[in-house]
């Protein structure tokens, strides 16, 4: 097996490669430095927020956001594992590219995670990463890492810049190609002596990319057929994911819903892509879904899934998904289709241009008799949690739900907390509800809320920031970014003094051993902690002191409030499909209250 | 290894068969093997790229060629991997994915033409000389290097060819091989294809 290129690098074209056609070969502008033009660069292409943490490889671009005082912001993160994540919020809250700059080595690895969460989750990141100078690399320089090679895996695409010429066209395409198809992060290297080399600065206008395809037209036989399949359809069911927010298509896919009369349960990532007030709404689907999102998962004679991949967390056993289901595939990376479960009618394309074709197509759907019954089933067995004067964290969430009305930007963590949320929190919009679903990752969700702050700013929106107790820690030293930044973001930590998601694990199915999930003896003060940190802090421990505590915390302006919820350690996330079971094998309560 | 594949559900293959698509075996399909034919941008990490993705999407790699094409810009690599077709489905949609790759080919066995280049040392006495130039001659490889103790073998082919040569010289006492891994491309089409 050859595994080495037979050319050597072309360093005289940018990446490989003679500049594209339409942008003349001898660009007419100012020279400057590659600092500059790096600078200048994220001006032109309307950067607003930079996520970053400088050091010796990156030095000459922090040298010249000085000097030249540009037009968009940067935000010093803490650690730069919290600077991706918070690119992250702020690209989901707002649609627009997140962007991070670090330096070399463990600047650039401390980004790896929040790479990879971007990439899992399909969110458009630019990674800007220093790099020791092209004469050092490959020989093992103080802080080198070849990051491109370590994220290989984990980016859409990712360059390495080495002539300052190529910069602005590199950073050109990096925006491009991380917004444009399905979302995902890229990283940039960028090789010190490159930033320090001077070259004309040209902003180019237009991209070309060869081998970057993005979606083409739906093709109108595969509309006709969709069409077709859910005219012929008596009980149809959308089953709606990520793709549908990250494609701005939520609106399209309410009014097909409400025209065709189709019930909708959605991802967690689909969380807010349909208002979960409407009656058609079945709340989530999968593992933690309500049971009679399953239940019309199981019953249902359709699936159109719209921007969905049917991960394992919604179908588990797949042999016993949908069995009465036909599925129509409505998806943007071909990749996806047809990779879990089979899709008898695949439309691949930009899922707003396909609901855009589609909605005229369908006619008022005559699905009484189906909805009837998904009503029995709402009403047999709602969503529901023990009222017996503690504090439950459902109940919390329910009343942060409630305070912030349908005006709020709700970030998780990772865990039962996150699962409580996508349960009893009530999603109206599409981009209010920011998670960390596919990688899966603590210590996501309060930077993320950071990053979402910093994007909606002046917006008039709330954000909010629910957390365990294990996973705040883990990004906590952003509590005093956020206060210094005057950023009204309303944090609740749900102390159950556990890493709960993996104490209900060790419940139920490792005959409760409980082995190093207990957190009370390594947890902090939180309140003190938010207070060292320049926030307020408040804590709750009853229904009636949460009430409180959470209205006391929307009457704070002027810098983050972090609400302590003590609740209790024996709850547990239900209903629950377990892992590799059948959708419809739900265990609904505490075995002991059945 | 050959990944480990999901089988196909009952229902699905109905649904497939209702959909009048060809499901050859109601049972989990046998891999076979494939030839893909790739057309790269020719630049550092391109090619680390495709290979990386065959390792981290869990897919077998029998064997990587890459060298350059018509155009110095472009390189071109031929991949042979083993699997279902569902599965080499996947493999080419992702690497279509690659913003890399210009363009992806499963090349059909009757639809390739292919060469494999093989490097083959042996010992040889003054007794069993004169048998190692027949078996040569048989498959018109050439001696491109020799010693008083041991000679230098080029030989080209389909790689079918190639094992048949490598079996014959092995009761010999092969000492060294390196071989090139299939280099392919579409067969041209001609006049009543
Ligand atoms: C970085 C990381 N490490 C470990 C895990 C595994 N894990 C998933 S949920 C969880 C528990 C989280 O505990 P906490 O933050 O207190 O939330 P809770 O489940 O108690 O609401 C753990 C350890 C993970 N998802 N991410
Ligand atoms: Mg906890």
């Amino acid at each position: 097996m050859n595994s080495t290129p037979t050319a050597p690098f072309k360093a005289h074209s940018f990446n490989g490669r003679p500049a594209p056609e339409g942008v003349p070969q001898e660009p007419k502008g100012p020279r400057m430095s590659g600092a500059e033009i790096f600078v200048r660069s994220l001006e032109a292409e309307g950067v607003e927020v930079v996520f970053g943490h400088p050091g010796g490889a990156v030095i000459k671009i922090y040298d010249e956001m000085a000097r030249l005082k540009p037009r968009f912001e940067h935000v010093l993160v803490r650690h730069e594992q919290a600077g991706t994540h918070a690119a992250e919020g702020y690209a989901k809250a707002t649609g627009k590219v997140g962007t991070v700059l670090v330096t070399s080595g463990p600047g650039a690895t401390n980004t790896v995670t929040g790479i990879a969460d971007a990439f899992m989750d399909s969110a458009p990141l630019v990674v800007f990463t220093g790099q020791v100078p092209t004469a050092l690399i490959g020989g093992d320089a103080f802080q080198e890492t070849d990051i491109i090679g370590i994220t290989r895996s984990i980016t859409k695409h990712s360059f390495q810049v080495r002539r300052a010429a190529d910069l602005a066209p590199t950073i050109k395409a990096a925006y491009h190609i991380a917004r444009t198809g399905r979302p995902g992060p890229v990283v940039v290297d960028l090789p010190k002596d490159m930033l320090a080399e001077e070259a004309v600065f040209e902003y180019p206008e237009t991209v070309t990319l060869r081998g970057y395809r993005v979606p083409e037209e739906p093709l109108p036989e595969k509309i006709r057929q969709a069409a077709r399949m859910i005219r012929a359809s008596e009980r149809p069911l959308l089953y709606v994911g990520g793709g549908t927010v990250n494609g701005n298509a939520s609106g399209l896919l309410t009014a097909l819903a409400r025209k065709a009369r189709i019930p909708v349960a959605t991802t967690l990532h689909g969380l807010g892509a349909f208002p979960e007030n409407d009656p058609l709404s079945l709340g989530m689907l999968g593992m933690h879904g309500t049971w009679y999102a399953n239940m019309a998962v199981q019953h249902c004679d359709l699936i159109i899934a719209v921007g969905a991949r049917f991960d394992d967390r919604v179908t588990g056993k797949l042999e016993a998904w949908a069995p009465h289901a036909r599925v129509i595939h409505i998806e943007i990376d071909p990749s996806c289709v047809s990779k879990n479960v089979y899709a008898d009618c695949a439309v691949m394309g930009d899922v707003r241009r396909v609901l855009e074709a589609l909605l005229p197509r369908v006619e008022p759907g005559d699905t009484g008799a189906w909805l009837a019954r998904i009503e029995a089933w709402k009403a047999r067995c709602p969503l529901t949690f023990a009222q017996d004067g503690k504090l439950r964290p459902q109940y919390v969430i329910r009343r942060l739900s409630r305070r912030a009305g349908g005006n709020a930007v709700v970030t998780t963590d990772v865990g039962q907390h996150q699962m409580w949320t996508a349960q009893f929190f009530t999603f109206v919009r599409p981009r209010s509800h920011i998670t960390s679903g596919g990688l899966g990752t603590m210590g996501f969700g309060f930077p993320a809320a950071l990053g979402a702050a910093m994007g909606l700013r002046g917006a008039g929106v709330t954000v909010v920031s629910i957390n365990g107790d294990g996973g705040f820690l883990m990004n906590a030293q952003e509590l005093r970014v956020a206060a210094r930044r005057r950023l009204p973001i309303k944090i609740a930590v749900m102390n159950n003094g556990y890493l709960g998601m993996v104490r209900q694990w060790q419940e139920l199915f490792h005959e409760e051993r409980y082995s190093h999930t207990g957190l009370a003896d390594t947890n902090p003060d939180f309140v003190k902690l938010a207070e060292a940190f320049g926030c307020v802090g408040l804590r709750a421990a009853t229904p009636g002191e949460a009430d409180e505590v959470i209205e006391a915390a929307w009457r704070v302006r002027d810098r983050p409030v972090l609400m302590e919820f003590i609740v209790p350690e024996e709850e547990m996330v239900f209903p629950m499909v377990p892992s590799g079971a059948a959708t419809d094998d739900m265990i609904l309560r505490r075995f002991s209250e059945e | 290894m050959p990944a480990t594949e999901r089988k196909l559900t009952q229902q699905q293959i109905l649904r497939m068969k209702a959909n009048g698509e060809t499901v050859l075996h109601d049972a989990p399909e046998t891999p076979r093997r494939h030839v893909i034919s790739v057309r790269l941008e020719n630049h550092v990490g391109a090619l680390n790229r495709v290979v990386n993705l065959f390792s981290a999407r869990n897919f077998n790699l029998e064997s990587v060629t890459v060298g350059v094409t018509e155009d110095p810009e472009v390189s071109c690599l031929t991949i042979v991997t083993s699997g279902t077709r569902r599965r080499v489905k996947q493999v080419l949609r992702l690497l279509d994915r690659l913003l890399d790759t210009l363009s992806v080919e499963d090349l059909a066995p009757d639809r390739l033409v292919e060469r494999e280049l093989c490097l083959l040392r042996i010992g040889y006495t003054k007794g069993n000389r004169a048998e190692l130039m027949d078996v040569a001659d048989i498959f018109r490889a050439r001696v491109i290097d020799v010693t008083p103790e041991t000679m230098t073998f080029e030989v080209t082919g389909p790689t079918a060819k190639v094992n048949a040569f490598v079996g014959m010289m092995r009761p010999h006492g092969i000492l060294e091989v390196a071989r090139s891994g299939r280099v392919a491309m579409r067969r041209a089409l001609v006049y009543g294809d």
